[in-house]
């Protein structure tokens, strides 16, 4: 896992560079293309507005996100299966501390990982993902999440986010006061040599304000999509049952699929699966602009797996695909992956199968699963569907009524009335 | 002169990998310690829980007195484990009388609508969950540190300052391990 981490970082530094110099050529571009000679000018304006968006992102950005996405935080006491789900995570990762989790109420089943560091990370997760997923899918997910801060993954894509933000912004500037007539027009300048090597630099200046948004767009999505990949593994190593999260990716790639509130192209990569409605649409379209690898392929690696550690998830790729390992040898190296350790993982799920009544259905395989033990699950979706709306609802100032009758009333926060009567038996209640 | 450069700088390098050597094994002996006491923690929140579980469970079980007299016994074991491979014994002896009584429990509809066992059920078996993974993540680091040990070269700095093996952490009822019985008639 530290060697993983280490290539992480290397990865990131060598991607920062790359997009540091493509901000860099940009704003040189962009000042010479407004006064001869103002490439400098326009190098430091660069510089300048990329420290200003780093320094705000590296204090703020995940609450600035969070808050975007309309993210509550959960407490203990909250919602007892989600916080246990991600303490489990936290103790099979071995983070030091546990990442605060947040809550988006949207009916889109989503979540992501933010932070800057994995002392100061935060999980979210939408509430149509809560009610969807039974325990052993949220916990892929939920590991999936975890894996992305272990991997140091959550600043990589904040420090790419912020670059190719600032290359968007420089080459919109650009390119909208070349359409409007502004910059350099081809006024003769007292050099006369000159001009021929001017006209070029000029048409550079703006081929460059065209390509490097794109450009620094592929770079950003290319390291997503690999990152997505060492997630899922992550995810299969911590949980030692990688059908957790095959099932959940099939459920929430089948569910109606919606944009989510919060979501752009820039914070696109770090959702578990893509939350933008038109690529929801096309989302097993394998292409460069693609954030995510196709939900499809995924699963079918997950479900691949001869075993649960980094190597397992490897080979299951190079079947899958017909491509090599996509995993950093540094990953396939670590000792923390679980190389070595499947038999014990395996022994102990067999053990847990029967003291967890949500874990039933962990020993049999997925086919099994749909037949008897849907009439319960049934059951046991909808109590989950109530506990997550109950949360909302409280946390929006609603009060419940529980009648003799057995029927609960929701009240709203502004109802002026002093008295209540249930609609089912005809008590009436007191509201204090 | 040159030579005496020489043989400084080759002393240099040996004592910075010895030094190098020794911090890592100290780093991976500390790391099996803090995952100890992670399973500990965990073990004890199970401990903790079950006198909770009884009192919620007594008044709807009257006809599974062995199943709970069960659980009391073995929860009474853990306390008087001494070593840790006496222990790994009496916890893993819990773990199975739990799931014992979780399956019996199945078949009393009055207690599994019932809000407050369905609370302990998730509590406990989330309980279970994180000893599996600490325990997992235990024993993986004693591999790290056991490994280091016995390899060369780290073997020998190992051996001058005296580091010990660590132990692995299996929960497994004695009874399980047993091997299957197969006939073929």
């Amino acid at each position: 896992m530290f060697e993983a981490i280490a290539a992480n970082r290397r990865k990131s530094a060598a991607l920062v560079v790359l997009m540091a110099v493509l901000l860099g050529g940009l704003g040189y571009a962009l000042g010479e293309y407004f006064a001869q000679g103002g490439g400098l000018v326009g190098l430091a304006g660069a510089a300048v507005l990329w420290l200003i968006l780093t320094l705000v992102s590296w204090s703020q950005g995940d609450q600035i996100f969070l808050s975007m996405s309309g993210a509550r935080k959960v407490g203990p006491d909250d919602l007892p299966v989600l916080w246990n789900v991600v303490e489990e995570m936290t103790i099979a990762s071995g983070l030091a501390k546990m990442p605060a989790i947040y809550v988006i109420d949207d009916p889109a089943p989503n979540a992501f990982a933010t932070g800057r560091s994995p002392e100061t990370a935060s999980v979210a997760v939408t509430s149509g993902l809560l009610k969807l997923l039974d325990r052993d899918e949220l916990q892929g997910v939920i590991a999936h999440e975890l894996g992305h801060i272990r991997n140091r993954d959550i600043l990589l894509m904040l420090f790419a986010g912020v670059l190719m933000g600032a290359i968007v912004l420089l080459a919109d500037v650009g390119l909208r006061s070349w359409l409007w007539g502004g910059g350099r027009s081809r006024r003769s300048s007292s050099n006369e040599g000159g001009g021929q090597g001017q006209a070029l630099l000029m048409i550079l200046a703006i081929v460059l304000m065209i390509l490097a948004p794109i450009m620094a767009q592929l770079i950003y999505f290319a390291i997503s999509r690999k990152r997505e990949y060492l997630a899922d593994a992550s995810s299969a190593a911590f949980t030692r049952f990688p059908d957790g999260l095959a099932r959940a990716l099939e459920k929430i790639g089948g569910a109606a699929a919606g944009a989510l509130r919060g979501a752009s192209r820039a914070t696109a990569p770090m959702y578990i699966v893509n939350p933008l409605a038109a690529a929801a649409k096309k989302r097993d379209a394998t292409s460069l602009t693609a954030t995510h690898p196709p939900i499809a392929e995924r699963v079918r690696i997950l479900r691949a797996m001869h075993g649960a550690s980094y190597q397992d998830y490897d080979q299951s790729f190079a079947r899958v695909t017909g491509k090599n390992g996509v995993l950093p040898n540094s990953a396939l190296a670590d000792p923390h992956a679980g190389a070595g350790l499947r038999i014990q993982g395996a022994q102990w799920q067999e053990g847990s199968a029967g003291i967890a009544a949500t874990a039933t259905a962990t020993a049999a395989p997925a086919p099994a699963a749909a037949g008897p033990a849907a009439a319960p699950s049934a059951q046991e979706s909808r109590r989950r569907a109530r506990a997550v709306d109950d949360w909302f609802y409280a946390q929006d100032g609603w009060r419940r009524v529980d009648c003799g009758c057995g029927a609960t009333l929701k009240i709203p926060p502004r109802l002026a009335a002093s008295r209540i009567k249930c609609p089912r038996c005809g008590t009436r209640h007191a509201l204090g | 002169m040159i030579a005496l450069l020489v043989v400084l700088g080759i002393i240099v390098l040996v004592v910075g990998a010895l030094i190098g050597i020794y911090n890592s094994l100290v780093g991976v002996r500390n790391q099996v310690q803090e995952a100890w006491a992670q399973v500990d923690v965990q073990l004890k929140r199970r401990f903790d829980l079950i006198p909770n579980l009884m009192e919620t469970v007594k008044g709807y079980m009257h006809h599974e007195r062995d199943t709970l007299e069960a659980v009391t016994k073995a929860r009474t074991a853990v306390q008087g484990a001494g070593s840790l491979g006496d222990r790994a014994q009496a916890e893993g002896a819990l773990g199975m009388a739990l799931g014992r009584l979780f399956a019996v429990a199945e078949s009393y509809p009055d207690l599994k609508a019932s809000q407050n066992f369905l609370a302990l059920q998730e509590e406990l078996s989330s309980t279970e969950n994180k000893i599996g993974f600490a325990r997992q993540y235990y024993n993986q680091a004693v591999m790290t540190l056991n490994n280091k040990i016995q390899m060369f070269p780290s073997n020998i700095i190992a051996g001058m300052f005296s580091f010990k093996t660590g132990e692995f952490f299996e929960l497994k009822d004695s009874a399980a391990r047993e091997a299957p019985k197969v006939s073929f008639n």
